[in-house]
């Protein structure tokens, strides 16, 4: 019974980290119909930047946790941001009217261009960061007990409250309502006066932000990173959108949870060698027998 | 107030628009008129600026809007209700409305965070149906959703791609009051394609006929007679 509790509390904070990844990949596809496969590796990308804030704030004398997680957060979510723009509007936005095969192509060598960047400036060796919180919370559950470190309870909190915002900002307000509108219909949003290249670019900016609120989480967590820890958890993260729905913003967190649940039972309950096997056959599963995902549509028409 | 000038345009390979000439005076009611397939919503999207032109110009007010994007072209006073409406299916009326407001503060002093309650005087079925999704509205709502939105921009011209396309007769004379009611109130100019002849002898006060891509017949709407009609309308 308690390794049961145990694994959900585990997968819980594992399907949070996976759905602010899938954020990315659900609001890119609704917005301009791509799967955007640069954006594990802008994830790895903010890894990097959580250790050169972390060693930056630390330099600066700053000792006290909260205010380095504060830090590092905001540093990693704005340059990781800036590098969601730029990549639109090098790799993507030129070929806003090509084939969508063209785009595709463009998205992967993206993604090689991100790992080759990182692996030449910052060397192939797997780097690390200090472990900055320790201390775990145990919860008596019969005779036995449930255990949650405080970084995973953090974890939890922070990703939590970056989705509770996002989806406030696009339910609630101005930009929001553009996003749907330039998602559900591009042109007649411009008809009446959206600019929205600015609101596509706004889109990859907003994915890449949520992947950097999971690298800096992940990071602080587990300490260790290289250039290549992009690859499986973008398609985890991928995974857990097309579960949910790929398009649906509530469909990418729901899907980040059900992945992350699944997957921590799997492994906690038969194997956790076959673990990524379990992820990539539920992706297999899902793309066979409900391609649209548990809140998506059945494909609506696409302009 | 819209000039154009040989305009060509073509989808693919096929040559749609042949050298079209249309001038559209201010404060106007034009009717532009033609079977199916003539390239009416053609002539409307190269005005939005959705379709790019081969050649030729399109003007407004003496600036040339070829080059301008669409969203531009909302800014500059031109408001479009296209064929079958396009209104967003997930956003409420409410939601839909506001789209327009960035451009209306820019066009007007009125407040960037209301709609105008004018938009509710000549639709009041918008106002009671404010929070429900623009896709559950029945199609005449939905058309009086998309000629509520195109207002919100406060529009110098507004454009209307067969407004009573499926919808039922008393909305469709709404609609038609509408128009008048704007055009003789607010001096608003109209460019409207219909292709039922009650409503345009009702409405319009200029006609335009296309064949095959270009204007054949050009006048007053009282000068419509049954050759024309025959020889360009009749199926
Ligand atoms: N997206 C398109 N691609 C290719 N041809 C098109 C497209 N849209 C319309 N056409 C063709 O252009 C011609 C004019 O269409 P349209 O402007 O819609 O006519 P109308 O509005 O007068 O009925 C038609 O022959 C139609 O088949
Ligand atoms: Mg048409």
């Amino acid at each position: 019974m308690d390794i049961v509790l145990q694994q959900l509390v585990n997968g819980l904070t594992l399907g949070s980290v996976y759905g602010l990844i899938a954020i990315g990949y659900t609001m890119v596809y609704g917005i301009i119909g791509m799967i955007n496969f640069a954006h594990g590796d802008v994830y790895m990308v903010s890894a990097y930047i959580t250790a050169i804030a972390i060693a930056l704030l630390t330099f600066f004398g700053i000792e006290s946790f909260p205010i380095i997680l504060i830090g590092t957060l905001f540093l990693t979510v704005a340059v990781t941001g800036a590098y969601g723009w730029v990549i639109e509007r090098i790799a993507y936005r030129p070929l806003r009217n090509s084939s969508r095969l063209a785009v595709l192509i463009s998205a992967i060598g993206m993604s090689l261009i991100l790992q080759n960047y990182v692996q030449l400036s910052q060397g192939a060796n797997q780097q690390g960061v200090p472990t900055l919180l320790t201390g775990a919370m145990r919860i008596e559950v019969g005779d036995g007990f449930v255990q949650i470190t405080y970084m995973k309870l953090l974890i939890l909190f922070i990703s939590l409250l970056g989705m509770g915002v996002l989806t406030y900002v696009i339910q609630k307000t101005k930009l929001g309502r553009m996003c749907r509108a330039t998602q559900q219909d591009r042109k007649m949003a411009s008809i009446l006066g959206i600019d929205t290249d600015k609101v596509i670019s706004t889109v990859f900016v907003i994915g890449a932000m949520m992947a950097a609120l999971a690298g800096v989480l992940v990071t602080l967590d587990y300490g260790a990173f290289d250039f290549y820890v992009g690859f499986i958890i973008g398609i985890k993260a991928f995974t857990a959108a097309v579960l949910g729905g790929i398009g649906s913003l509530p469909g990418a967190m729901l899907g980040g949870l059900i992945l992350g649940l699944s997957e921590a039972l799997f492994a906690g309950l038969i194997s956790s060698d076959y673990k990524d096997v379990f992820s990539f056959s539920l992706l297999v599963l899902i793309l066979v027998f409900r391609p649209s995902g548990l809140l998506g549509k059945p494909e609506v028409e696409k302009v | 107030m819209i000039s154009i000038n040989k305009v060509d345009q073509l989808y693919g390979g096929t040559q749609i628009l042949w050298g079209l000439d249309l001038e559209i005076v201010p404060g106007s009611i034009t009717c532009i008129m033609g079977r199916n397939g003539v390239g009416k919503t053609t002539l409307l999207k190269a005005i939005m600026g959705l379709l790019p032109i081969k050649s030729g110009e399109i003007t407004m007010e003496g600036e040339t809007l070829n080059k301008q994007s669409a969203e531009k072209r909302a800014y500059s006073g031109i408001g479009y209700v296209p064929q079958g409406r396009d209104i967003f299916p997930m956003l409420t009326v409410e939601e839909n409305l506001r789209i327009g407001l960035p451009v209306r503060s820019k066009r007007t002093k009125d407040s960037p965070k209301d709609i105008p309650e004018k938009i509710f005087e000549l639709f009041p079925v918008l106002k009671d149906m404010l929070h429900r999704r623009g896709g559950d509205l029945s199609g005449g709502q939905q058309q009086q959703l998309a000629i509520g939105r195109a207002l919100v921009l406060e529009p110098k011209v507004l454009i209307l791609d067969e407004p009573n396309e499926g919808i039922q007769p008393n909305i469709v004379k709404q609609i038609g009051d509408v128009i008048l009611k704007l055009n003789a109130e607010e001096g608003l100019t109209v460019i409207l394609v219909e292709q039922k002849l009650g409503f345009a002898r009702r409405v319009g006060k200029e006609f335009r006929l296309m064949e095959k891509g270009r204007i054949v017949a050009a006048d007053k709407m009282e000068n419509l007679n049954d050759s024309l009609i025959k020889q360009y309308l009749a199926v």
